[in-house]
């Protein structure tokens, strides 16, 4: 299972900020070709995320490319030019039907087979941006295998619903349903931005709520909020020495032959021992909460 | 004064067949050595000058004489160029410049240098357009770059002595008490300044306010002052902080910051009674942030912080983590303020602080010290003067006197700058030598001096990112490619004098 807490924004059409942006260490690094790349910069930035892809140093990290809708002229080159740089996840911004990511996936196909690239070795996630996205999530998220995930894009949400952020009231039926149907489908969910980077506070209650929803990770504006989110996640000491023992447990009954195992007379079964291995997980990641 | 005649007259017939012991003269009165005690008003006023013209001439400075100033306003400092320009009006030539350091501030030098007022300088460094046109082969001699340390050690061995040392003070009493502190226009520590008052065969107070005697505290005292006028506005304290000090919000700095947090916590001098010292630079001051936490952590407090002296440090003094504070510069209003009304906030020398050759400096006592670097290569030299482009635009600061005093120095920096490396094969001006620097902390990672293998090995079991420093250049080099060789000429611009007064390197003319 592979940890995707934190995906970090970043502008595709900043040299500097593209060539180094790596030292951050964010589980996935979301090289934006879209809303932050600005009409007479699509060409160099899609040239510069093409070289980007291939740099060593980014391996360890997962590279997701958010390219422009499919309807513009941007689109299709921006598709062409990431998988044939080998990126692991395209983001389709604004899907709002099973039907966006048919004909994302027909497309990759053919480039995958143009370029001698492995057919479905190019993963992908769509954002969900809509009511008609959130209404469709279900489908959207079931559309087709190389799905890794869906994600809540907030502001366009919520500017469809004819609101604005707030409290998170906005957001509250969109999160659960993102939520149902990435876990329906067995694939991940990731929150929306945060959009204050000067706020903290805010930023990590909103990150409380949405671990406790049950939010593999969220997207990130600002490198700062990297170690603030890996160490929300984080599990306590507390956690990790249950785990360790819940495995340990489960090791030596595996050994014994046991069907059934109990610690400290509670039964152990595979979810316990699964929620236990990525508990494991995230305190390899990022070591215990402070 | 008839008495005095009596006196006289009284002494001759005593001393009558008397013969003299070489050296002394006979009594000539009470006032022969001492006209000003002649009446109170005399003796109250005789150092105050009725404007800088009168303190110029009754300092009997002459063309050709050396002239100092302190640069504790930084970027804000409206002394130096009001002085020099006075002085071209009055018609001095051939003038060596020792400010304790130049900065982008001071481009009105440049005139002054093209019309042969000013022919030498010691400085330890320069910014700016003056920078710029000194490196492009302005001045027909070279100028000499010093740490702060070492301006002290170049005075003590005689090279550079001060004739007439024009000391800005936000207030000095008629006699001569000055400080930095109270007044208008506080640059709070006058470190550098109490070396010149201390040194200088004459001392000239530019005080912003006169108030009554006596003044108190008195960083610079009524003993070592000659002459005391009004000058109006010394400088612009909000400035201090501008350029090379600086607060950020930098996420690259940031993690700069918490990698250099990481490697302090776990150097192995990390314990209760420890002191540090962090520079001006963005991370070095964002370091001092997170150490804190990790102290709070552990339950450890510093024994003192020393240099110049930010409010990051003054924060973590109130908070009990730094017993305390020795500052040589303050670098911001918070630092002024602290020095002024706390009791442990002790203003220092430059010579107490990193004289190599004083009977004892502080930086020989500081455990972790955090340094900048523009480039630092293979062998550990750091350069802190030049740019990639060849041209002078930083300052020795106590780059070397702290890197060679302290038990760890600390070198932080971004492995890249925009498309600049950091980390180079080989420095193009060495200011700091890499025998004295223990460890490299940047974003892509840390390398740790070969010479210090205990340090590496602490390091690498508390798990952090550490790479040899030729891996670091490779990183970099992968990123940016290598950079064209700068072009200069033979002309050299600049001497870089090590601490100790020898010289280091030099700055070449570059080829414009």
């Amino acid at each position: 299972m592979r940890l995707r807490r934190s995906m970090l924004f970043m502008p595709a059409s900043n040299a500097a900020m593209l060539s180094t942006a790596f030292v951050f260490k964010p589980d996935s690094i979301m090289f934006d070709l879209e809303d932050a790349v600005s009409l007479r910069e699509k060409d160099a930035a899609r040239f510069l995320v093409f070289h980007a892809l291939q740099m060593p140093v980014y391996r360890g990290i997962e590279t997701v490319v958010r390219i422009n809708s499919l309807s513009t002229p941007f689109g299709l080159p921006d598709l062409e030019a990431v998988v044939r740089a080998g990126v692991e996840v395209v983001r389709l911004p604004k899907t709002d039907s099973a039907a966006d990511v048919a004909v994302l996936e027909a497309e990759v196909e053919r480039i995958e087979r143009d370029c001698g690239r492995e057919v479905g070795s190019t993963k992908l996630m769509a954002a969900i941006e809509s009511a008609s996205g959130v209404v469709n999530a279900v489908s959207i998220a079931t559309a087709s295998p190389r799905l890794i995930g869906i994600a809540l894009a907030g502001f366009d949400y919520v500017m469809d619903m004819q609101t604005e952020r707030g409290s998170g009231t906005e957001l509250f039926y969109a999160r659960c349903a993102v939520l149902h149907a990435a876990r329906y489908a067995k694939i991940d969910a990731f929150d929306v931005v945060f959009p204050d980077v000067n706020d903290d506070e805010g930023f990590l209650k909103e990150v409380a709520l949405i671990k406790q929803l049950g939010f593999n990770g969220k997207s990130l504006i600002n490198p700062r909020q990297i170690e603030l989110l890996h160490n929300a996640f984080a599990p306590t000491q507390e956690e990790v020495d249950y785990s360790h023992r819940v495995v340990a447990a489960a090791e030596e009954g595996e050994r014994k032959g046991l069907g059934v195992i109990a610690l400290g007379g509670k039964m152990i079964d595979a979810p316990v021992i699964a929620h236990a291995h990525v508990v494991l997980r995230r305190a390899e990641a990022s070591g215990v909460r402070t | 004064m008839n008495g005095d005649i009596a006196m006289i007259n009284d002494a001759q017939a005593r001393l009558a067949g008397v013969a003299l012991p070489p050296g002394a003269e006979p009594f000539a009165g009470v006032f022969a050595h001492a006209p000003h005690l002649v009446s109170r008003e005399a003796k109250y006023r005789r150092k105050r000058c009725a404007n800088l013209e009168d303190a110029v001439r009754r300092s009997g400075l002459k063309s050709g004489m050396t002239v100092s100033f302190h640069h504790a306003f930084r970027e804000g400092d409206k002394t130096i160029n009001t002085v020099v320009a006075c002085l071209a009006s009055m018609g001095f030539r051939d003038l060596t410049l020792a400010a304790s350091s130049l900065l982008s501030c001071n481009t009105p030098l440049i005139e002054h240098i093209r019309s042969g007022v000013i022919r030498r300088i010691y400085t330890s460094g320069m910014r700016g357009k003056l920078a710029e046109a000194i490196s492009n082969g302005l001045m027909d001699e070279p100028i000499n770059i010093h740490s702060h340390g070492g301006r002290v050690n170049l005075m003590d061995r005689g090279e550079l002595s001060i004739d007439v040392a024009f000391l800005g003070v936000s207030t000095a009493d008629e006699f001569g008490n000055a400080n930095g502190t109270s007044g208008r226009s506080r640059c709070g520590s006058l470190g550098y300044a109490m070396v010149d008052a201390d040194r200088a065969a004459k001392v000239v107070l530019l005080a912003e306010t006169i108030v009554p005697f006596p003044n108190a505290p008195a960083s610079i005292r009524q003993d070592q002052v000659d002459l005391v006028v009004e000058f109006g506005e010394i400088g612009d304290p909000s400035k201090i902080s501008i350029g090379a000090a600086r607060m950020t919000s930098d996420p690259r700095e940031l993690l700069i910051a918490r990698f250099a947090a990481d490697v302090m916590e776990h150097s192995g001098y990390f314990e209760e009674g420890f002191s540090m010292q962090t520079g001006s630079g963005a991370s070095s001051t964002a370091t001092a942030t997170f150490l804190a936490k990790r102290m709070e952590k552990k339950g450890i407090k510093a024994a003192f912080a020393l240099g110049g002296i930010t409010g990051g440090i003054v924060d973590l003094h109130r908070q009990g983590l730094i017993g305390k504070i020795f500052d040589t510069q303050s670098f911001d209003a918070v630092a002024a303020e602290s020095l002024r009304t706390n009791p442990e906030h002790y203003e220092i020398s430059t010579n107490t602080y990193a004289n190599l050759t004083s009977k004892g400096a502080y930086c020989d006592r500081v455990d972790m010290v955090i340094l900048s670097a523009l480039e630092i290569d293979l062998g550990f030299n750091v350069n802190v003067i030049t740019g990639s482009d060849g041209v002078m635009r930083g300052a020795s600061g106590g780059h070397s006197d702290a890197a060679a005093g302290s038990n760890l120095p600390i070198v932080v920096a971004p492995l890249i700058r925009s498309r600049i490396p950091t980390v180079v094969s080989r420095c193009t001006t060495v200011v700091t030598p890499g025998d004295t620097i223990g460890v490299l902390v940047t974003d892509h990672g840390i390398a740790v001096n070969p010479n210090r293998p205990e340090l590496a090995a602490r390091l690498k079991k508390a798990g952090l990112p550490l790479f040899t420093i030729e891996a670091l250049h490779e990183r970099a080099m992968s990123l940016t490619g290598e950079p064209q060789p700068i072009a200069f000429l033979d002309k050299v611009v600049g001497l870089i004098r090590y601490r100790d007064g020898s010289l280091i390197d030099v700055v070449r003319q570059i080829k414009g």
